[in-house]
């Protein structure tokens, strides 16, 4: 079973709609328990950095979270917020992150600040994305993959090989998707993403992760 | 499983989006002209699922009775709703309480729409953007000329005057902390005259946030119009994508990416 781990943090009731209508099963939930006994998880997200890493301890969930997907490997995927939240640090808050993957959350303006002149935040709409290297989790996308995006921050990856797929807001060029090895995070939302969300999910309830030798592990000391 | 990675990410014009507006009376969908004359348009839930056939950008869902009639939003029919929608899905109507906004983005709304009551409590606005972020809060800004011509916004579905500039107000608002401002052109609803490109360009003018522009579209050159000349973020319409011209024929459609593509070019 998927479980989509509620933190308090955002929309995720539009998550489990997708996963209903799709026919996968996925269940919402705080429980450790039930956290623990997962094939999967989702760690959605809307809001604040701070917000979501305080509400992630207060709850009781970090000890957990690090175990099955450090420890026992259960394929993850962050979405937005979510997604942030995997990587070390966020330029929107002073807290430290979950540091699953080795990269930064930055604002867009960070190291772009010339291009990033007369540019509106936040980046809000539909963009095309494009794969930087094959993976199960973004295969069979119908054609010209678009996906929905809200955000102001953005994730700078310090190992290119964990880029997934990459897109373009004005003139800034970003990354829309990592991976590495069970761990994966996607800037976009695919549950608001039409047909293009959809094989997404589709692809993730199959999803192994990879071993690709890279166990995420190694970044965690 | 191997698609085939380019060597370079190409940097393709983003295409600003373009959104339905959905107008609720009770638990049915209307449509107004100049925020009268209600016509009935059909079952949301129906529509809901055209705009998805159709791969609509983003959905406006906007109660334009809750407020006249004092009441909180329909929690039940958002719900069912937003089960349908998986695009973004953006609320207003009857918003009063922090307790409201909690509730719909439970449901699975991403956005709420704050209107008159952004009017009556700027403070409204910055704790729900406090607490859910900016990007959530839309503010819509419905706006009709006076006597003298001047433009300004009117609350309570367009019954209420106010002595409020839209560009002064959407500056406010911007600072109060709104992540997105709708323009709604009271004197264009409903007339497929084309927007105002004037108001729109005075108000996105005036903010760093993204402007949508609403009201009077009779085309999609009229979407890529609003957002060259108005200086609009996106584009939104009602009438445009329920009724068939000349007789105001209901028929739920949405452009399809190439035609849009086309015209944004």
């Amino acid at each position: 079973m998927i479980v989509i781990v509620d933190y308090e943090m955002g929309n995720i009731g539009s998550i489990g709609n997708m996963f209903k209508r799709l026919g996968i099963p996925a269940t919402i939930s705080r429980d450790p328990g039930e956290i623990g006994k997962a094939d999967r998880l989702l760690i959605p997200g809307v809001g604040a950095f701070d917000q979501g890493m305080e509400n992630l301890e207060r709850l009781g969930l970090r000890g957990v979270l690090d175990q099955r997907v450090l420890g026992d490997g259960v394929p993850v995927l962050g979405i937005c917020l979510g997604m942030q939240l995997m990587t070390r640090s966020s330029e929107e808050g002073t807290r430290e992150g979950l540091g699953w993957i080795d990269a930064r959350t930055v604002h867009f303006r960070a190291g772009a600040e010339e291009a990033a002149k007369g540019m509106k935040f936040p980046h809000i709409g539909w963009n095309f994305v494009t794969p930087r290297k094959p993976d199960p989790l973004i295969a069979g996308l119908p054609e010209d993959p678009r996906f929905y995006f809200v955000h102001t921050y953005k994730v700078e990856c310090a190992d290119p090989g964990d880029v997934l797929m990459r897109t373009w807001y004005g003139d800034i060029e970003f990354t829309a998707a990592f991976q590495r090895a069970n761990i994966a995070g996607f800037q976009c939302h695919p549950e608001k993403s039409h047909k293009f969300g959809m094989q997404l999910f589709t692809n993730f309830a199959k999803w192994a992760g990879r071993d690709d030798g890279s166990a995420a592990v190694r970044h965690h000391a | 499983m191997l698609d085939a990675i380019p060597p370079t990410v190409p940097k393709r014009k983003h295409r600003p989006r373009v959104m339905p507006v959905l107008l609720l009376k009770g638990d049915l969908l209307y449509k107004t002209v100049q925020f009268k004359e209600p016509k009935y348009v059909g079952d949301p839930r129906i529509a809901v699922k055209i705009f998805n056939d159709k791969g609509a950008d983003e959905l406006v869902l906007l109660d334009i009775t809750a407020t006249n009639e004092k009441r909180s939003p329909n929690f039940k029919l958002i719900e069912e709703i937003a089960g349908e929608a998986f695009m973004p899905l953006a609320y207003g109507g009857g918003i009063r309480s922090q307790d409201d906004v909690k509730r719909i983005f439970g449901l699975g709304a991403e956005k709420v729409v704050i209107a008159t009551h952004a009017v009556e409590s700027p403070a409204f606005v910055t704790e729900a953007a406090r607490v859910h972020g900016s990007q959530s809060v839309a503010v819509c800004l419905d706006v009709k000329r006076d006597w003298l011509g001047r433009y300004r916004i009117v609350t309570h579905s367009g019954t209420r005057k106010t002595a409020l500039d839209p560009a002064a107000f959407a500056k406010q608002m911007e600072e109060a902390g709104a992540g997105e401002i709708i323009v709604n052109s009271v004197d264009r609803d409903g007339t497929f005259k084309g927007y105002d490109i004037a108001l729109t360009e005075a108000v996105a003018s005036a903010v760093n946030i993204p402007v949508i522009a609403c009201g009077g579209a009779s085309g999609v050159d009229d979407l890529a119009r609003v957002v060259k000349e108005g200086k609009a973020s996106a584009a939104a319409a009602g009438s445009l994508f329920v009724f068939q011209r000349p007789h105001r024929a209901v028929l739920v459609t949405f452009p399809d990416e190439a035609k849009l593509r086309q015209a944004f070019d």
